[in-house]
């Protein structure tokens, strides 16, 4: 009688470790996205010379679990006027969105867990080979979270955050697209880990290749564009306190204002994420790239998210115009331009 | 397996489709048209064509949706009209020409099913693999179809001329 294994049910060992690594990329982006709201409360802080949260947990790290804490007893209200069912699933949209675009990111190389599997196991939670397709197509689903809790709730302040965030999202996803286009051309591939791929090794030695030297414009037009589509200051008009209240979430409360608040920092994570695998070399870095490469990335994604937070709490924010204006006027021409140049440079030097 | 995917999927399809047409509240009726999108992406995704999905769900339910939600939101009108009041333009002569029009429809799409053999896919994966089918697809849009491709951009460009000189007021 042969003992039976965990193959007879049809669950291989890959299996396992997919769902494994699935429920880490999970976790990891909750406990980032709480890490987050710490690191923002204190840099904020140290920019305008206070000391920030400082009492629960050692340099109030455990802060923001206390506040998820705080969120879950409190009263989930809604208004009588409000459309009950798209009321409840707008926060379940923005979140789900923020999640979905983050599992074509990869984030290591292979691995065998130090010989504990069979097969290497890729970092990454799918490799789809229109990866960069993918993260386009659902974050441009992730406004309809914002929109229908701005036309939901039934009230102006929301509506008219709901509207400005989706006349933004629409206006900087054409920007953020052609400045994705580009570096496609370069690297002639669509999948993720291609791209990374291609970014490997160095000019004279000590400059990676990284697109971020090839394409200095393209960045900043991501970095920008990716700015707006995630309504973060200085373009977050969706929930500008002194015009709109708070925006497309004023009359949410409890655990789905939190998860508003989670996904805003999720889609930040996933922007940076985007942004270190398309020009920052992604997991690559000057030794042992194959092994401790998740750090590298992890650093760099962390390094973005720093620039962020430092960004939001420098600069004031703009007018709703200016917004509509720079993004028109000059971003999508400045986009366009950038893709023509690089098409053309691309022909021309073979 | 994948036949299981292929009925749930095609059921919610059917479904969402239905309550887009069924539903009184507009913002509904958008949202059923979304969910119904999304499920031929998936159907898109079986058929081992992962770039017409993301595609659909770039261009459908991303973009064009945005818009329609859009007017339904400025529209702000909450609930359709009576619909046991016919409108005045739906009476009489307006009304047969309707129920022939469908009926002609109704009848095209049976003969059109009706002509519809089964199609063995290749199962190469070299010639399945998307990658390649991207760069097929750019490079018959670009060649082959280069006329009807640069046609249908001119169209959309006339159309949306149309719309700006119809929106803008007279001076």
């Amino acid at each position: 009688m042969s003992e039976l294994t965990l193959a007879d049910f049809g669950i291989s060992q890959s299996l396992i470790a997919h769902l494994v690594l699935i429920f880490v990329v999970f976790q990891a982006l909750v406990l980032t996205s709480a890490f987050m709201v710490w690191m923002e409360r204190k840099v904020c802080a140290y920019i305008q010379d206070r000391e920030g949260p400082n009492r629960v947990g050692p340099a109030g790290l455990l802060q923001p679990f206390a506040d998820v804490i705080k969120l879950v007893f409190k009263e989930d209200l809604r208004p009588k006027a409000a459309d009950a069912f798209l009321f409840a699933i707008a926060p379940i949209i923005s979140t789900a969105t923020a999640f979905a675009a983050f599992s074509v990111v990869p984030f290591g190389g292979e691995t065998t867990l130090f010989g504990l599997l069979d097969q290497p196991l890729r970092l990454e939670v799918t490799d789809v080979n229109v990866a960069v397709l993918v993260i386009f197509a659902v974050a441009s689903m992730g406004v309809y979270g914002i929109v229908l809790a701005g036309w939901s709730s039934n009230s102006k302040y929301s509506l008219l955050g709901g509207l400005r965030s989706s006349a933004q999202m629409i206006s900087y996803e054409l920007s953020y697209g052609l400045a994705l286009a580009a570096v496609i051309m370069l690297a002639g591939s669509l999948s993720l880990r291609e791209v990374v791929m291609n970014q490997a090794g160095t000019w004279w030695g000590f400059i990676p290749k990284w697109y971020v030297f090839l394409q200095p414009v393209g960045f900043f037009i991501y970095m920008t564009a990716g700015v707006a589509e995630t309504n973060r200051a200085p373009f977050d008009f969706p929930e500008a306190e002194q015009e709109l209240v708070a925006g497309y979430h004023t009359e949410y409360s409890s655990m789905s204002f939190a998860l508003f608040f989670m996904a805003e920092y999720i889609n930040m994570v996933t922007v940076s994420a985007v942004a270190t695998s398309l020009y920052l070399g992604g997991w690559l870095g000057p030794f042992a790239s194959d092994t401790i490469g998740w750090v590298y990335f992890m650093a760099k994604v962390l390094l973005i998210l720093f620039f962020y937070v430092w960004m939001r709490w420098t600069l004031p924010r703009y007018r709703y115009d200016q917004l509509m204006e720079f993004g028109w006027k000059w971003l999508l021409p400045g986009a366009v331009l950038n893709f023509i140049a690089t098409a053309a440079l691309i022909i021309w030097l073979g | 397996m994948d036949r299981i995917i292929f009925y749930i999927l095609a059921g919610v399809t059917v479904l969402a489709s239905l309550g887009v047409v069924s539903s009184k509240n507009p913002m509904h009726s958008v949202m059923m048209l979304i969910v119904s999108f999304g499920a031929l992406a998936g159907l898109y995704v079986l058929l081992d064509a992962p770039f017409t999905a993301v595609t659909q769900i770039i261009v459908y339910a991303g973009a064009i949706m945005v818009l329609f939600l859009f007017v339904v939101m400025l529209l702000n009108q909450h609930k359709e009209d009576d619909p046991d009041v016919m409108p005045a333009g739906l009476r009489g002569v307006n009304m047969r020409a309707g129920v022939l029009l469908s009926l002609l429809l109704a009848f095209e799409v049976a003969w059109g099913l009706s002509r519809v053999g089964v199609t063995m896919f290749s199962s190469d994966p070299a010639a399945v693999s998307s990658i390649s089918s991207v760069a097929r697809i750019g490079t018959s849009l670009f060649t082959t179809h280069a006329f009807a491709f640069e046609v249908t951009s001119v169209l959309i460009l006339v159309s949306m001329v149309g719309a700006v000189v119809i929106a803008r007021r007279e001076r």
